[in-house]
């Protein structure tokens, strides 16, 4: 049996090491565009900062392929699937053949148009660790960085920036920072706590047009305040890589559609991480949740599909932990607009809970810092469990396994378990 | 496969395994006094052990790092830094960034920053520090924390 994987990142190592994990003998290549040891992408913004460095941030260890019996293929595009002869083509002109195949291409960084942008030769955008050389060789003390996007990307980049410049200034179309995975209240903590740090934020405004100046670039916001800049990170967004699974005639929504075992439409051919829609269990209903831990569950349990072990996979849900300067935001599953949420706020922390008492469920949370034992919480959501309200009501108060039966406690306490 | 298991019935919530999990893993002179330098180094401190007990006016546990089979924190962590250590599932100080997506993950909430808040720290069973042997497991007045062969069920 051979396992053709594209893509090197979490969806491609989880899918590996499922299948290694019981099977030593089938064949497995990994063909990536990037030509870099597999590396934590996430990480990119970290070693701007020089919080770690390019051995440090190696997602395995150097032997991982080797140990693996992984053949690789780096720096090697895919430009076509041929389902049919069950092949795929490479921009070398190489055909290589598959039995099952795994596109776990990630998703690649979105420029709008704006007038003037073509004038702009100091640009980049940031999801590789290319973008980050390239920021590093560029960026010092006096650089001007204009960020477009106060998402998560947008603001990693910034915080790994501020390590080298203090002029960094972050514009958004939405009204506040990370819009995508907070509400108003967290969101307005983070702002204060990131401009305490340095950041300039124009929110609320998109840019109206680019020019050239004198010295660098200025942008023209819409709401008429104009930026000047050296350089410039487009961070407005991404977009899954669907196209050689489209091409190859595999159904396609925003991502590529998948089940929860990874597989596509097309037979023998599996996806999984950021190019693809998953059913959150929150929901029942298929979405991108494009994070790496979900990249890894995806990739491991299209791996052991893949390998004809046993069908096992993790329930999917919207989780995320990140930091900036020092404050961390854990969060997990969804906030329906019908619960009222359960919200604390200190001079410490800020809690909120989307606890459903019909249901007896927890559905979501958000917690900046007072994130101690968080999992406990993720856990909740994940596996959808039943809770009595005074139940709940501990365990808000303090996540433990005090609020569980003895029973579960003996289970968790005393036997060996494995947790999904 | 060792692994540590706690008695409910046994603890008397003493808290002295949270101590000694963080006077373990604190560097220590070959042949120091152990628990002198105990009293020095954590005597009015605010610690952060990776035992932790739990407790309310009937029930008391002590609970760590379970060492799943399937470990969550390994699946999710972002920068490649936990790993599978014969068994032990271990955290690479080096390699951490402390982003706490262990911590978002760890169903059993056992994983805790560390002192610098640059990186998480969870139970090793005590392979990697000075102690050799669970220190929670050896100073365990009552024998609530034990240190046992796992019996497949
Ligand atoms: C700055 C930044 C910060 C982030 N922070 C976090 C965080 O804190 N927490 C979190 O959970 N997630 C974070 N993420 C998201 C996380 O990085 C992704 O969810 C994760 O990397 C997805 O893994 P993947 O395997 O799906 O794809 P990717 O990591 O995107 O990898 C895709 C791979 O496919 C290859 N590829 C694509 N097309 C082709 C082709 N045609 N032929 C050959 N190879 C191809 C690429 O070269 C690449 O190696 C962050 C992302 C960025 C950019």
């Amino acid at each position: 049996m051979k396992h053709v994987i594209i893509g090197n990142s979490a969806g491609a190592i989880g899918c590996i090491e499922a299948i290694r994990h019981e099977n030593t003998e089938d064949e497995i290549v990994v063909i990536a565009s990037e030509p870099h040891h597999t590396y934590g992408r996430p990480l990119i913004s970290y070693y701007l900062e020089g919080r770690t460095d390019r051995q440090r941030m190696k997602y395995r260890a150097d032997d991982f392929y080797e140990k693996n019996c992984v053949q690789t293929m780096l720096g090697e595009t895919v430009t076509k699937i041929l389902p049919e002869e069950k092949k795929v083509a490479l921009q070398s002109g190489d055909l290589v053949s598959y039995d099952k195949l795994l596109v776990a291409t990630g998703s690649s960084p979105v420029i709008f148009p704006a007038e003037g942008l073509e004038l702009v030769k100091d640009i980049t955008t940031f999801t590789t660790l290319d973008d980050a050389e390239y920021l590093l060789e560029r960026v010092n003390a006096d650089a001007r960085v204009f960020i477009v996007g106060a998402g998560l990307i947008g603001l990693k980049c910034a915080e790994g920036l501020r390590a080298l410049t203090e002029h960094i200034t972050v514009c958004d179309l939405a009204p506040r920072v990370l819009s995508s995975i907070l509400p108003e209240q967290p969101a307005r903590i983070m702002r204060e706590h990131l401009e305490a740090h340095g950041l300039k934020f124009c929110l609320g405004t998109g840019v109206q047009r680019f020019s050239v100046a004198e010295r660098g670039y200025v942008a023209l916001l819409q709401s008429g305040e104009p930026i000047a800049f050296d350089l410039l990170v487009y961070a407005a967004g991404v977009r899954p890589n669907t196209g050689l699974i489209k091409d190859a005639g595999g159904e396609v929504n925003r991502g590529i559609l998948v089940d929860e075992y990874g597989r596509t439409n097309l037979p023998d051919i599996y996806a999984a991480g950021d190019c693809t829609e998953a059913v959150d269990v929150c929901t029942g209903a298929r979405k991108i949740m494009a994070l790496l831990p979900n990249a890894y569950f995806q990739g491991e349990a299209a791996g052991r599909h893949m390998a004809g072990l046993a069908a096992e996979h993790t329930p999917l849900i919207p989780e995320n932990a990140i930091g900036f300067f020092g404050k961390h935001i854990l969060s997990a599953g969804i906030y329906p607009e019908a619960l009222t949420p359960q919200e604390e706020n200190t001079e410490e922390y800020y809690k909120c809970f989307y606890f459903d008492e019909a249901e007896g469920k927890l559905r979501g949370y958000i917690l900046i810092e007072g994130f101690a034992r968080a999992g406990i919480y993720t856990a909740l959501v994940r596996d959808g469990t039943k809770l009595r309200p005074a139940q709940w009501e501990r365990l808000r108060r303090e996540p433990g396994l005090l609020a569980f039966d003895i029973m579960t406690r003996a289970k968790i306490l005393r036997k060996k378990v494995g947790a999904k | 496969m060792k692994r540590i298991f706690a008695r409910e019935e046994w603890c008397l919530a003493c808290h002295l395994c949270e101590y000694h999990c963080a006077n373990a893993n604190l560097p220590h002179k070959e042949g120091g006094n152990f628990n002198a330098e105990m009293a020095r180094n954590l005597k009015g401190r605010a610690i952060r052990p990776r035992i932790r007990v739990e407790e309310d006016d009937r029930v008391h546990f002590a609970l760590s790092c379970r060492h799943c089979d399937e470990p969550a924190c390994k699946k999710s962590c972002i920068s490649g830094a936990i790993s599978m250590i014969n068994g032990v599932v271990c955290i690479d100080r080096d390699k951490c960034v402390g982003c706490y997506t262990c911590i978002l993950a760890c169903p059993y909430g056992t994983i805790v920053p560390s002192d610098d808040g640059h990186a998480a720290q969870k139970c090793e069973l005590c392979m990697q520090n000075s102690c050799g042997e669970p220190a929670c497991v050896a100073h365990c007045p009552n024998r609530a924390i034990v240190y046992e062969e796992v019996l497949d069920e």
